[in-house]
């Protein structure tokens, strides 16, 4: 067994570059703090890459499962005897995964925005935040226990915050956006932390690896006591979902998401596409045994949320255009079937195949959503606007972007022999095995998805020829070549024996193409994209015409089916209008007025006796001797 | 001889210098007046000490003791108020307790 200790500096690398950058980055040079920072990236990049080429095969026995291994481990806070909060490092799979998916687009990202932000007067606060957030993704996703994973939760949503509002000096909208996404998870967050208290009040333990131990104490008392039919268990599961649905964006937590794109398009490519918001399926991966195990009924809620949240996505992501925005909602739909897979898996072997899947689609989609984003922000970065309207015909100023592109919407389309077609469909074949109904719906959605990625594509690369105000010119090198890593990344991903290094219990499995629903998942591909380059490839009527004869469905789509609306009537006119507003009351004047009440008759009364201190001396020595005299007849007569 | 003098008569005398004193404070505007009231009022204590330690236990001495007590304490405390007395006069050119109220409320 290799010692892994050394990954400890795969997140202290980039929290020594924040720290840099953020005390001392105002004095640098810009171009220094990129430098500072994507080099910085860069040999945690190295050491992720090293951690896992040993750990999945020169530091491992070959037929022997894949353990968890505590590399590293420190009380950070001890509290009781019983109560003890440790920092460490966790390298199983799944973490190792991570790091190499982390590292990798971060590392992309960093280089791209060296490009895209130049001459940003905020570069060097950009690129602090970038470490930062590169610092707690992966401290959460080498978290050894459940707690050491809430705080740097936490610390990606401060990070996250600080990024979507990276332009507050010029765009209230980013700064709405900002606050936005972090009271909306913030509020998921919540449940995580009441589902964590649940979860390790009962077990007597915040350790992962006693948690998800099939004979451990967590799984032990999954029969325990009920309510509402569900075990205690169960609830504290459905309560750290919450939480993961909120980080990741699933119904109904969704709504910050597509308003997070008003952050700098590498931060969207970064956070809100690759890592950051996978956070919530690595979460239910990181218990999967305890939610396999312990309570099916919280991963048959698991795999709904999923599966209706990709539906919902996806029809919506039909309707904008704004191309981050389709993004956005592609990243919903496609988070949403890593959701699914995981809820329709079983533990262990064959039965968690799903669970393969959906790491396999976890790590494929990091690369070609994250192309995909890059690809916009240079398209962006040309025409210097969002909308697809104002773009067309761009394949002939772009060829790289263009190409890299094409490659990414035909990955994400399933089309093989790229690499989203080998994750897409063993979650496919899981659903399958699983539940009908999640099959079908996955099946329209990988169709629509092809759909409305072609309809972005050749909005962009094809369509009208749009007049620009200056001709647009390809990105520089520093932007393009990043684009050209992941392409080369979506194309290849695919081919990783994941079902050896990534499963449920640590034991590879033989995994096959299953070929009798690959074909018809490729197929219903196939005809999203004709009917895309049917629709868009040539300027016509025909998309507003369909658009108008299903006047409602596109309307309520185009609005993303009203749910920012329910949001704000629940909270405006129910909430603050029926409990914010008599709770403000009571605390003004039941709360404020006892203790005002309490001050202003001290001060009456003190008016009331000032006029005793006069300061005349004759006066208090009259009073001083009618008192003796009174003092005097008293004892005398009275006693 | 002063066995024959009764005690009433110092009673009396004592008793008269008393009101004189607290008469004297309240209404003499004059800090030094006031000051002399004060004392006045600590001499009639004095004369009673000596008359009730005289009449009532001849043998013993502790009220003549108790009074050369309060003689030093009374002269220690006009040398304070005295200075007080210099202080006011300095900040206020004049020693009517009337003025002296600045520091009321």
């Amino acid at each position: 067994m290799a010692d892994f200790t050394y990954t400890l500096l795969i997140p202290l690398i980039p929290f020594f570059t924040f720290l840099l950058l953020g005390l001392a980055g105002h004095k640098m040079k810009p171009i220094m703090a990129g430098l500072i920072g994507t080099s910085g990236l860069g040999a945690s990049a190295i050491l992720a890459y090293s951690a896992a080429i040993s750990y999945f095969w020169t530091g491992h026995s070959a037929g022997t499962p894949y353990t968890s291994i505590k590399a590293f481990e420190i009380p950070w806070l001890h509290l009781t005897d019983k109560l003890t909060i440790h920092l460490g490092v966790l390298i199983d799979p799944i973490s190792v995964m991570m790091l190499v998916v982390i590292t990798t687009v971060s590392l992309m990202v960093h280089i791209y925005s060296i490009g895209y932000m130049k001459g940003d007067t905020g570069f060097s606060r950009f690129f602090s935040f970038l470490s930062l957030f590169s610092f707690s993704m992966l401290g959460l996703v080498l978290a050894t226990n459940i707690f050491q994973m809430y705080i740097f939760w936490e610390l990606v949503g401060v990070s996250s915050f600080l990024l979507i509002g990276y332009y507050y000096y010029e765009k209230p909208s980013a700064v709405a956006a900002s606050k936005k996404a972090f009271i909306v998870t913030r509020f998921a967050d919540l449940g995580f932390l009441i589902g964590i208290l649940m979860l390790s009040f009962n077990t007597g333990t915040f350790d992962f690896q006693t948690l998800t131990d099939p004979h451990g104490p967590a799984i032990a008392q999954a029969g325990g006591a009920a309510f509402m039919g569900l075990s205690l268990l169960t609830w504290s599961l459905i309560f750290i979902f919450v939480g993961g649905a909120g980080k990741s964006a699933m119904f109904p937590f969704h709504i910050w998401l597509p308003d997070a794109m008003e952050g700098p398009t590498p931060v969207s490519a970064l956070i809100h596409a690759a890592t950051m918001v996978v956070a919530g399926v690595y979460l239910v991966a990181r218990l999967f045994p305890v939610f396999a195990l312990g309570a099916p009924d919280a991963l048959y809620v698991v795999a709904w949320i999923g599966g209706f949240s990709s539906l919902f996505a996806a029809v919506i992501a039909c309707t904008q255009t704004d191309i981050k925005r389709v993004l956005a909602f592609s990243t919903m739909s496609q988070i949403g079937y890593m959701m699914l897979a995981l809820g329709v898996s079983g533990y262990g072997g064959e039965e968690g195949l799903g669970f393969m899947a959906s790491n396999f689609h976890l790590f494929t989609h990091a690369m070609f959503k994250a192309l995909l984003f890059l690809g916009a922000g240079a398209v962006i970065h040309a025409v210097h606007s969002n909308e697809i309207g104002d773009m067309g015909n761009l394949r002939k100023f772009l060829p790289v972007t263009h190409i890299t592109f094409l490659i990414a919407c035909l990955t994400i389309a399933g089309i093989p022999p790229f690499s989203g077609f080998f994750s897409k469909d063993e979650i496919l074949v899981a659903a399958f095995h699983s539940n009908k109904l999640l099959f079908a719906i996955e099946y329209l959605v990988a169709g629509l998805t092809a759909f409305y990625m072609f309809r972005l594509y050749y909005g962009i690369f094809w369509g009208k020829n749009t007049h620009y105000h200056h001709t647009p010119h390809e990105a520089p090198k520093v932007m393009t070549i990043p684009l050209m890593i992941l392409a080369f990344g979506s194309v290849f991903a695919g081919f990783l024996p994941f079902h050896d290094l990534v499963t449920s219990d640590g034991k590879g499995f033989e995994s096959a193409i299953d070929w009798f629903v690959a074909i018809p998942s490729v197929l219903i591909g196939v005809v999203g994209i004709v009917i895309a380059t049917i629709l868009y490839k040539k300027e016509s009527a025909m998309p507003d015409r369909i658009a108008g004869s299903l006047k409602y469905l596109h309307r309520w789509a185009h609005r993303k089916f009203y749910i920012d609306e329910v949001y704000l009537f629940v909270t405006r006119k129910i909430i603050f209008r029926y409990i914010s507003v008599p709770i403000a009351w009571f605390d003004r004047h039941i709360v404020d007025g006892t203790m005002n009440g309490i001050a202003g008759m001290t001060v009456y009364a003190a008016y009331a006796v000032k006029g005793l201190q006069s300061g005349k001396l004759h006066q208090y020595a009259f009073v001083f001797v009618s008192g003796a005299v009174i003092l005097v007849l008293i004892f005398v007569y009275l006693v | 001889m002063i066995q024959n003098i009764p005690l009433s008569y110092f009673l009396t005398i004592s008793t008269l210098m008393f009101f004189l004193g607290i008469y004297g404070f309240l209404t003499r505007r004059n800090l030094i007046t006031m000051l002399m009231s004060v004392e006045l009022i600590l001499n009639s204590v004095n004369i009673n000490f000596v008359a009730f330690n005289k009449y009532l236990y001849p043998q013993q001495l502790q009220g003549h003791f108790f009074i050369l007590i309060i003689i030093a304490v009374a002269a220690a405390e006009a040398a304070v108020a005295i200075a007080i007395i210099i202080n006011i006069y300095r900040n206020f050119k004049s020693i009517d307790v009337e003025n002296v109220d600045e520091m009321k409320y």
